[in-house]
């Protein structure tokens, strides 16, 4: 056998091998994608996630969605309020003027155009189709460039190591964090931690999930009812979150 | 005027050993703060969740603001011909590298993650100001390394004038991104604003010239290189101009505001109520860093007296310090306003001045940036000639005349007679 012949040979046995193998993975690999498919599923701009917030119904003295919030996400701190990170606040408010007063919960607004995803150097800050803003904590390098941008000081910077984190929820110290709209909870199917805390757990109703390109979804239905507010709308950043009562 | 001789220092007196010591040992005890702070996390620091930028980029910011500035002398010779700078060009292109080196290094290591530096020099984002950024002060090594390489290869000097208007126009651009990082942040009261990037510029102007003059003047007198007062004194004329310049973009940048209800609030905090910041701006930035160097520089006697001159100059460092660190402080201790018309309270500090007070830490990281901008400029020097013999006014000035006879006020643009012979001691 000449050279020329026994290298064919060798490459058609290589050839035969590698298809062979091809062969007996492929199912294996299609079988995790049609399985991660059916957990999760792309994020797609036919949906886009926002909350409605009632002020009337909030209670200055109800914390139910802060501690819900926490529970969900880990985010317990070290008792250093100035450092410690906040996913959702609430804020009291008292009109200058009248004198009347109000409060709310306060997290990422989820923005249309969010200017923490303009200024990320690194694009760890990220809006995904179905308009959840997330942190990609594999390539955040920590510069904080994104909470000097965000006009509702929804995010926090991881200031000290963080214990007991959860699976769907992992942080790390000199990286930025903020309210996921608990991604982790939408994909699946389910409703925000705080959305759930406030109705089921405080039985105040003052939040409502959902998706405001659904005309049927009950938030969209309640928006096309009541002129709502979005904080800082002066800004143009059509964020996903509204406000009545304020 | 002369042919210009270059040599490196000698470098073997106690006085230079020492000042490598101690350069030295403020860049170890900066890298020994950013393990602390690295190792235990940022809540060892002043900075906070309001205050998230503190003085590490207080001292990045003005380091790389300046080291545009310092740019400025080698341009003045290069881009607009004035050849009595020309024998200062290789250190202005020296001091404008180490300055932004010295700044770069506190920005990085001041990051959450600086360990994750790769992953900002491969994932962009182009709409952040912050990732063009990254290509203007990684393009300004480049662009100022070769220019400095046309000044020094006596055989690349006819390209010395292309390379120092390439390297002019990066600077501009280079400040205006750092002034951006500012300007375009929508959310905060205290920014948002197109004059940021021209203050910028103008103020790496001021900056980077009374840097300047310091270092040359502490250069020439360590070596006892001859230093000539007309150079001093065109050097001072327009560090004038340039502190006039800062104060006056600092009218109109408040005086805008003034006029718009909106920023009512943040302009009685800056000018008026704001304690730290307030003092800072009026004591700090407005009359150390401006009225006070004016007057020195332009009185009759104190603008005579290179002491008074490099007091001067000093101050324009001081003030220019107080005048960064109350835009960048100061403008995030004014609180959000997202609710305009409410009295806000909450658990996360919302309307409520924001606390900051700088830990050494931080100052010793900042001071480390500065430490090693002049290990940089000290090692340099005696590795390569980039020093003149001498700058007495009868070698450089091409004006010159004897004191005795009358001397001729008349202005000449001969380009030629500054023909360079580096010599490697």
């Amino acid at each position: 056998m000449s050279d020329t012949t026994f290298n064919a040979a060798r490459r058609r046995l290589l050839a035969g091998t590698a298809a062979l193998a091809g062969i007996s993975v492929a199912p294996g690999i299609r079988l995790i994608s049609t399985a991660e498919a059916a957990v999760s599923g792309p994020a797609s701009a036919k949906n886009r996630w926002g909350l409605l917030i009632d002020s009337n119904k909030c209670d200055a003295g109800c914390t139910e969605c802060v501690t819900a919030c926490k529970t969900e996400q880990g985010w317990t701190g070290n008792d250093r309020p100035e450092s410690d990170p906040q996913w959702i606040r609430k804020v009291n408010l008292k009109d200058n003027k009248t004198g009347a007063t109000a409060s709310l919960p306060v997290m990422c607004q989820h923005c249309e155009h969010p200017p923490c995803v303009d200024v990320c150097p690194t694009g760890a800050s990220m809006k995904r189709e179905d308009g959840i803003v997330l942190v990609d904590k594999h390539i955040c390098i920590g510069c904080r460039y994104c909470m000097m941008a965000c006009p509702y000081k929804a995010r926090s910077f991881v200031h000290e190591d963080v214990h007991n984190q959860k699976q769907h929820m992992p942080r790390g110290k000199g990286t930025v964090e903020s309210c996921t709209l608990c991604v982790h909870r939408v994909d699946a199917g389910g409703t925000p931690a705080c959305v759930e805390a406030c109705t089921e757990k405080a039985g105040r109703d003052a939040m409502v999930f959902g998706d405001l390109n659904d005309p049927a979804s009950e938030i969209s239905k309640k928006l096309a009812k009541h002129v709502t507010t979005r904080l800082r709308a002066d800004l143009g950043l059509e964020p996903g979150v509204h406000y009545s009562g304020i | 005027m002369k042919r210009i001789l270059f040599t490196q220092i000698q470098g073997n007196s106690t006085g230079y050993i020492a000042l490598l010591g101690w350069l030295g040992a403020f860049v170890a005890a900066a890298l020994g703060a950013v393990y602390f702070m690295e190792h235990n996390g940022h809540y060892v620091t002043g900075m906070n969740n309001q205050i998230v930028w503190g003085m590490p980029h207080v001292f990045a910011v003005f380091l790389i603001v300046a080291a545009s500035g310092a740019l400025n002398i080698a341009s003045i010779s290069s881009v607009f011909g004035r050849v009595m700078y020309k024998p200062l060009g290789r250190l202005s292109t020296l001091l404008s590298l180490a300055l932004l080196a010295g700044g770069l290094m506190v920005l990085v290591l001041d990051l959450g993650r600086p360990d994750r530096l790769d992953v900002a020099m491969m994932k962009y984002n182009f709409k952040s100001i912050f990732a063009w950024n990254i290509y203007l002060y990684t393009g300004f090594f480049a662009v100022v390394g070769v220019y400095m390489w046309m000044m020094m290869e006596r055989r690349m000097n006819r390209y010395t004038k292309i390379a120092g208007t390439v390297a002019f126009i990066w600077r501009l651009a280079l400040t205006t991104g750092t002034g951006s990082i500012f300007g375009f942040l929508v959310a905060r009261q205290a920014y948002d604003a197109a004059i940021m990037a021209p203050m910028f510029i103008i103020m790496s102007f001021s900056f980077g010239l009374a840097i300047f003059i310091l270092v040359l003047m502490a250069v020439s007198n360590g070596t006892g290189r001859p230093l000539g007062d007309v150079l001093i004194a065109k050097m001072k004329n327009l560090l004038g101009v340039f502190v006039a310049a800062v104060l006056y973009f600092a009218v109109v940048q408040h005086l805008t505001n003034l006029y718009a209800t909106e920023h009512h609030g943040v302009e009685a905090f800056i000018l008026s109520d704001g304690g730290i910041y307030t003092g800072l701006f009026w004591f700090g930035q407005i009359l150390i860093g401006g009225l006070l160097p004016l007057a020195l520089l332009y009185h009759p006697t104190t603008g005579k007296d290179r002491m008074m001159i490099a007091l001067a100059a000093a101050m324009v460092v001081i003030g220019g310090m107080a005048q960064v660190y109350v835009i960048i402080i100061g403008g995030q201790a004014y609180p959000l306003s997202i609710f305009p018309g409410y009295e806000v309270s909450s658990s996360f500090y919302d309307g409520i001045v924001g606390s900051y007070s700088p830990s050494l830490p931080e100052v010793v990281l900042g001071l480390g940036g500065v430490a090693t901008t002049l290990l940089i400029v000290a090692i340099a020097i005696k590795a390569l000639p980039f020093l003149p013999a001498t700058l007495a006014d009868a070698d450089i000035d091409p004006h010159y005349v004897e004191p005795e006879p009358e001397p001729e006020p008349e202005e000449a643009d001969s380009d030629d007679e500054g023909e360079e012979a580096a010599e490697a001691a």
